[in-house]
C-alpha cells in the first residue's frame, strides 16, 4: 500500500518536496544568491522531469478520488517540461527580483494543483485541485510588484476565476442533483440527456471556457496577459491552458459521452466564435503580449476542433498539439521575455529592425511564429493538420473550411511581426541582447522540439498508443 | 535510384550555407549544390529512359514508401513519372540560373541563398510526392521562403506584395487542404482511410463527393497558377521580387499549381473534372485574354512579364480543361516551356535593371549597342513568348490548340479561337517593348558606358536558352518523356466520358 502510494503519486510528491526545500531555503538564516537559487531550482526541475518517465503505473488512490495511468503521467510530464522551459527563460527577469523563492513556491503550488486536477477522478477532487491551481496564479500575476498594471491583472484574474469557479460549482451541484454521484466513473451511467443535465453541462463548459479563454468567456485574457510578468503570462497561456485542456478532453470523451450530440454542437459554435474573434482582435494588437494573448485564444479555437472529432485521433491530436504549443509559444515568449527584461520594450513597433542586431533571437522568434501559424516544416503544421483532420473525420467540412480560412487570417498577423523584424527599417533598433546560458538552453530545447516533433512521428505515435 | 536524394541535396546545400561566411564561400556552395541538382536531374532522366526502354510500364518508377504517421495512414511515398521528371529538370535549370544571376548579391547573402535553395527543396519534394500529405507538406514548405525573399530583398512596394502573395497562396493551400481531407475521408481501404495517390487513383470516389471537393482542390491549386480571378498576387509578387525569386516564382512556383491541378484534382476526380470543364475553360480564356490586354498597358518590364505569365498560364489551364490527350500534353509542355521562358525573361530584365537601374520601357532604348548579349537573349525570350517556331513556346501552344480543336463542339471551338487570338496581342506587347528598349534610339547617354553580361550571367542565360531551343527543335524529347504520364490521366478521363 505504502509503495503503491509512493509510486502512483510520485510526480505530486516530487513537486511537494521541491516546495518544501524552497521553503527551508527561504526560512534559512543565510541569504542565498538569486543566481545560485535559480540554477539550483532548474536542476531540481530537470530531475523532476526525468523522474517522471520512470516507474509508470496505473491505479487509483483514496477511494477512487485519485487515478493515474501512463497517459496522465505523460500529460504531467509535458507540464513539467513546460515549467522547466519557463524557469530557464525567466533567468534574466528573476535574477534581479527580490522574491525568488516565493515565486517558485507559488509556481509549483499551481503546478501541483494541475497535477491533482489531471489525476482527479471525482468532481469534488477536481474542483479542489482547480482552486489550488488558480489562486496562486493570481498572486503570481501580481509579481511585478512595483507595476500597477500587474496588480490590476491580478485583480482581474482573481475576480474572473472566482466567477468561473462559481459557474463550475453551480454546474457540479446540479449534476450531482440529477445523477446522485460525483465520481467520474459513475456519472455516465446516470446521464440521460434531460434538460437539467444539459443545463448543468452548459455551466460546466462555461467554467472550462473561462479557464481556456474560449469566446465568449475570453475578455479577461488580454488584460491579464498584458499586465502580468512575461514568465507568468507564458505560464498562463501554455501550462495552465494545457492542463485544463487535458482535463476537458478526458471529461468530454469519458464522462459526458452520453451527451455527445449536445456537446458537439456547443463546441462547434464555441470553436468557430473563438477562432474568428481571437483572430480579428489579434489583427489590431500593438503590444506583443496582448497580441500573443489573442493569438492563443484563436489557437484554442483550433484545439476545440480537434476535440469535436470525438475519436482517438481527436484526443491524440489535442495532446500532440499541446506539446507543440508548449514549444512554439514558449519559444516566442522566451524572446519577448528576454527583450522585455533587458530593454523593457514590449511593442511590435519596437521590434522593427530587430534582425539587425539580434540574428539568432530573430530566427527563434520567426520559427516560433511560423510554428504557431502552422507553416511546415515546423511542428505547428503537423499539429494543426491533425487537429483539422480529426475534426473533418466527423464529416463536418463546413467547420474545417472555416478553420482553414482562419489559418490564413492568423498567418497575416504572424507575418506582420515577421515583417517588422526582418523588413521594416528603424533608426534605432533594439541593441544586441546578451543571452546567458539558461535562456539559451531553453530556446534550443524549444527550437529542437519545433523541428523534431513534427518531422519525426514518434511523439504522435506514442500519444496515440496511450490514448488508444 | 533513391528519389529522396533530390530532397537531401538541397537540404545539405542549405545547411552547408549556414556554416560558411562571406559571399564567395556562400555562392560557391550554392552553385555547387545547384550544379549537383542539375546533374542529378539528368541522371534521373537517363535512368528513367533506360527503365522505359527496357519495358517497364508501371505508372510510377523508382517508388519508395516509408511509413510516416502510421495511425493516420500517412506515408512518405515518392515516385516519378515523365511529367514529374520534366518538372524536376525545369526546377534544376531555373535554380542554377537563379544562383548564377544572384552572383553579386551583397545584402544578407547567406540568408538569401539559404532561402533560395530551401525553396527548391519544396519544389522537388512536391514533384516527387505520391502521398497527398507529403505533397501538401512540400507545397506549403515553398510558401514562406517566397515571403521572406520578396519582403527582404525585393524592390518597390515589397512588403505589400510579399504579404499579398503569402496570404493568397496560403488561402490556396487552405482550399487544397479541405479538398484533400474530403478525398481522404471518402477512401476506404480495409477500413482505413488513405492519402496514397496510387491507391486513390485505383478506386472510384463517388461522384457527389467529387463534385463537392473538386472545386476546393482545383481552385486551391489554381491560385498558385494564376487562375482568374485569383491571379492578383502574380503581378505584384513577380515584379517586387528580386531577380532570382521572380525566376523561381514564375518559373517553378506557378507550375506547382498546374501540376497539382493535373495530378491531384483531375487525375483523382475525373468525373468532376468532366463536369466542371466548361467553367475551367471559360476562366482560362478570361485569364488568357485579360492577361494579354493587361500586359499591353504596362510600362514596367517586370510587370509586362508578370501579366504575360497570367496569360501564358491560362494556356495550361485551358489544356487541362479540354481533357483531351493532346491538350493535356500541351498543358504539360506549356508548363515546362513557360517555366524556362519566363525565368529567362526575368533573368534578363534583372540584368538590365542591375545596369540601368530602371525597368521603365520609356527610359530604356538602344540597349543592343551597349549590351549585345543581354539584348539578344531578351529578343530570344520575347520571340519564344510570342510563339515563334523553333522555340519551345510555339511547340507548347500549338499542341494545346491542336488538342482543344479536337473537341468538335462550338463552345470549344470558340474558346480555342479566343485563345489563339491572344497570340496577336502577345506579339504587340512583346515587339513594342523589344523595339523600344532594345532596338530604338539611345534615350539616356549615361547608358552608353554600361557593360555587357559577365560569365555568370552568360552561363545562366545560356542554360535557359539551351532548354528553350532544344525543346523547340526536338519537341519529341519532351513529348516522349511525358507521354506515359499523360496516358494514365487520359485513361481515367476516358473511362468517365466514354
Amino acid at each position: 500500500m505504502v509503495n503503491e502510494f509512493f509510486i502512483l503519486m510520485k510526480q505530486e510528491l516530487v513537486i511537494t518536496s521541491i516546495i518544501f526545500i524552497l521553503l527551508f531555503v527561504k526560512l534559512g538564516k543565510e541569504e542565498t544568491k538569486n543566481e545560485t537559487l535559480i540554477n539550483f531550482v532548474n536542476i531540481l526541475l530537470t530531475l523532476n522531469l526525468i523522474s517522471g518517465f520512470f516507474f509508470q503505473q496505473s491505479g487509483t488512490l483514496f477511494g477512487d478520488m485519485f487515478r493515474t495511468n501512463e497517459l496522465l503521467t505523460f500529460e504531467k510530464n509535458l507540464l513539467n517540461l513546460g515549467t522547466l522551459i519557463i524557469s530557464l527563460q525567466s533567468y534574466n527577469w528573476l535574477k534581479d527580483h527580490k522574491h525568488v523563492p516565493e515565486f517558485y513556491i507559488l509556481l509549483f503550488s499551481t503546478l501541483l494543483g494541475m497535477f491533482f486536477m489531471i489525476s482527479s477522478n471525482n468532481l469534488l477532487m477536481f474542483y479542489l485541485a482547480l482552486e489550488l491551481s488558480t489562486i496562486p496564479l493570481a498572486a503570481l500575476a501580481n509579481f511585478d510588484l512595483e507595476k500597477r498594471r500587474s496588480s490590476e491583472a491580478a485583480f482581474k484574474m482573481i475576480i474572473s476565476s472566482a466567477f468561473s469557479s462559481g459557474l463550475l460549482l453551480f454546474g457540479i451541484s446540479m449534476l450531482y442533483g440529477s445523477t446522485g454521484t460525483l465520481s467520474f466513473a459513475e456519472i455516465p451511467a446516470h446521464l440521460n440527456g434531460n434538460p437539467l443535465q444539459v443545463f448543468s453541462f452548459i455551466l460546466l463548459i462555461a467554467g472550462f471556457g473561462f479557464k481556456i479563454s474560449a469566446v465568449p468567456f475570453h475578455l479577461w485574457t488580454a488584460d491579464v496577459y498584458e499586465g502580468s510578468p512575461v514568465a507568468v503570462t507564458s505560464y498562463l497561456s501554455v501550462i495552465s491552458k494545457g492542463a485544463i485542456l487535458f482535463v476537458l478532453v478526458s471529461a468530454l470523451y469519458n464522462v459526458f459521452t452520453p451527451l455527445n450530440e449536445s456537446w458537439y454542437n456547443i463546441l462547434f459554435l464555441i470553436s468557430v466564435l473563438t477562432m474568428i474573434i481571437g483572430n480579428l482582435f489579434a489583427l489590431r494588437q500593438q503590444n506583443m503580449k496582448r497580441f500573443l494573448a489573442f493569438s492563443s485564444i484563436a489557437q484554442v479555437g483550433f484545439i476545440l476542433i480537434g476535440i469535436t472529432g470525438q475519436s482517438a485521433e481527436g484526443s491524440a491530436s489535442v495532446i500532440f498539439f499541446v506539446l507543440i504549443y508548449i514549444f512554439s509559444n514558449l519559444a516566442a515568449f522566451g524572446v519577448i521575455n528576454l527583450v522585455s527584461a533587458v530593454t523593457g520594450k514590449e511593442n511590435i513597433n519596437d521590434y522593427k529592425g530587430f534582425y539587425k542586431n539580434n540574428r539568432s533571437l530573430s530566427w527563434v522568434l520567426a520559427i516560433a511564429l511560423f510554428s504557431l501559424g502552422g507553416i511546415p516544416p515546423t511542428a505547428g503544421f503537423f499539429g494543426k493538420f491533425f487537429l483539422l483532420l480529426a475534426g473533418a473525420g466527423k464529416g463536418n467540412y463546413l467547420l474545417i473550411t472555416i478553420a482553414a480560412l482562419n489559418m490564413v487570417i492568423s498567418l497575416y498577423y504572424y507575418l506582420k511581426v515577421i515583417k517588422a523584424i526582418f523588413m521594416d527599417a528603424n533608426e534605432n533598433p533594439i541593441e544586441q541582447i546578451k543571452t546567458s546560458w539558461s535562456p539559451r538552453i531553453a530556446m534550443i530545447i524549444c527550437i529542437g522540439g519545433i523541428i523534431v516533433t513534427g518531422l519525426m512521428s514518434g511523439a504522435y505515435q506514442y500519444i496515440y498508443s496511450l490514448v488508444k | 535510384m533513391n528519389l529522396t536524394l533530390l530532397i537531401l541535396v538541397p537540404l545539405i546545400t542549405a545547411v552547408g550555407i549556414l556554416f560558411v561566411k562571406g559571399l564567395k564561400q556562400v555562392r560557391t556552395i550554392a552553385l555547387f549544390g545547384s550544379a549537383v541538382q542539375l546533374i542529378f536531374a539528368f541522371v534521373l532522366f537517363y535512368f528513367y529512359r533506360q527503365e522505359r526502354a527496357s519495358g517497364n510500364t508501371s505508372n510510377f518508377l523508382f517508388e519508395n514508401n516509408y511509413t510516416w504517421y502510421a495511425p493516420l495512414n500517412i506515408n512518405y511515398h515518392t515516385g516519378v513519372d515523365g511529367i514529374s521528371i520534366a518538372m524536376i529538370l525545369l526546377t534544376a535549370f531555373v535554380v542554377i540560373a537563379g544562383v548564377l544571376v544572384s552572383w553579386k548579391m551583397e545584402k544578407l547573402n547567406k540568408e538569401f541563398f539559404f532561402l533560395l535553395i530551401f525553396l527548391s527543396l519544396g519544389a522537388y519534394g512536391f514533384f516527387i510526392a505520391l502521398d497527398l500529405f507529403t505533397l501538401f507538406f512540400f507545397l506549403e514548405v515553398a510558401v514562406i521562403p517566397k515571403f521572406l525573399l520578396i519582403g527582404i530583398w525585393g524592390s518597390g512596394k515589397k512588403e505589400y506584395s510579399a504579404m499579398k502573395l503569402a496570404l493568397m497562396l496560403m488561402g490556396g493551400s487552405a482550399l487544397v487542404f479541405v479538398g484533400l481531407a474530403g478525398i481522404y475521408f471518402n477512401t476506404n481501404i480495409n477500413g482505413t482511410h488513405s492519402f496514397d495517390l496510387t491507391q486513390i487513383a485505383g478506386m472510384n470516389i463517388p461522384i457527389e463527393v467529387q463534385k463537392l471537393f473538386f472545386p476546393f482542390a482545383f481552385i486551391g491549386f489554381g491560385i498558385f497558377t494564376a487562375l482568374f480571378p485569383f491571379h492578383t498576387w502574380v503581378p505584384d509578387g513577380h515584379s517586387s521580387a528580386p531577380t532570382a525569386a521572380s525566376m523561381f516564382l514564375a518559373g517553378i512556383s506557378m507550375k506547382l499549381g498546374g501540376y497539382g491541378c493535373l495530378r491531384v484534382a483531375t487525375y483523382l476526380m475525373p468525373d468532376a473534372a468532366h463536369e466542371y470543364s466548361t467553367i475551367i475553360i471559360v476562366l482560362a480564356c478570361i485569364a488568357i485574354l485579360y492577361g494579354a490586354f493587361a500586359t499591353m498597358m504596362q510600362t514596367d518590364l517586370k510587370y509586362i512579364n508578370a501579366y504575360s505569365s497570367v496569360s501564358h498560364c491560362g494556356f495550361v489551364l485551358l489544356g487541362i480543361g479540354m481533357l483531351t490527350k493532346t491538350a493535356i500534353d500541351g498543358a504539360v509542355m506549356q508548363m515546362v516551356s513557360h517555366g524556362l521562358m519566363t525565368a529567362l525573361f526575368f533573368a534578363v530584365i534583372g540584368m538590365i535593371y542591375d545596369r540601368t537601374h530602371t525597368r521603365q520601357v520609356a527610359q530604356l532604348g538602344g540597349l543592343m549597342k551597349m549590351m549585345p548579349f543581354i539584348s539578344t537573349v531578351f529578343v530570344i525570350a520575347g520571340l519564344c513568348s510570342l510563339g515563334l517556331p523553333g522555340f519551345s513556346g510555339f511547340v507548347a501552344e500549338m499542341t494545346v490548340f491542336m488538342g482543344s480543336w479536337q473537341k468538335a463542339d462550338a463552345f470549344y471551338r470558340i474558346a480555342t479561337i479566343i485563345a489563339c487570338a491572344s497570340i496577336v496581342v502577345t506579339a504587340v506587347y512583346i515587339l513594342r517593348a523589344t523595339g523600344k528598349a532594345i532596338m530604338g534610339p539611345v534615350v539616356n547617354n549615361e547608358h552608353l558606358s554600361l557593360g555587357d553580361a559577365g560569365w555568370n550571367e552568360r552561363l545562366a542565360a545560356g542554360l535557359l536558352v539551351l532548354g528553350i531551343v532544344v525543346i523547340g527543335i526536338a519537341p519529341f524529347l519532351l513529348k516522349d518523356l511525358i507521354n506515359p504520364g499523360t496516358d494514365i490521366i487520359i485513361q481515367k478521363i476516358a473511362a468517365v466520358i466514354k
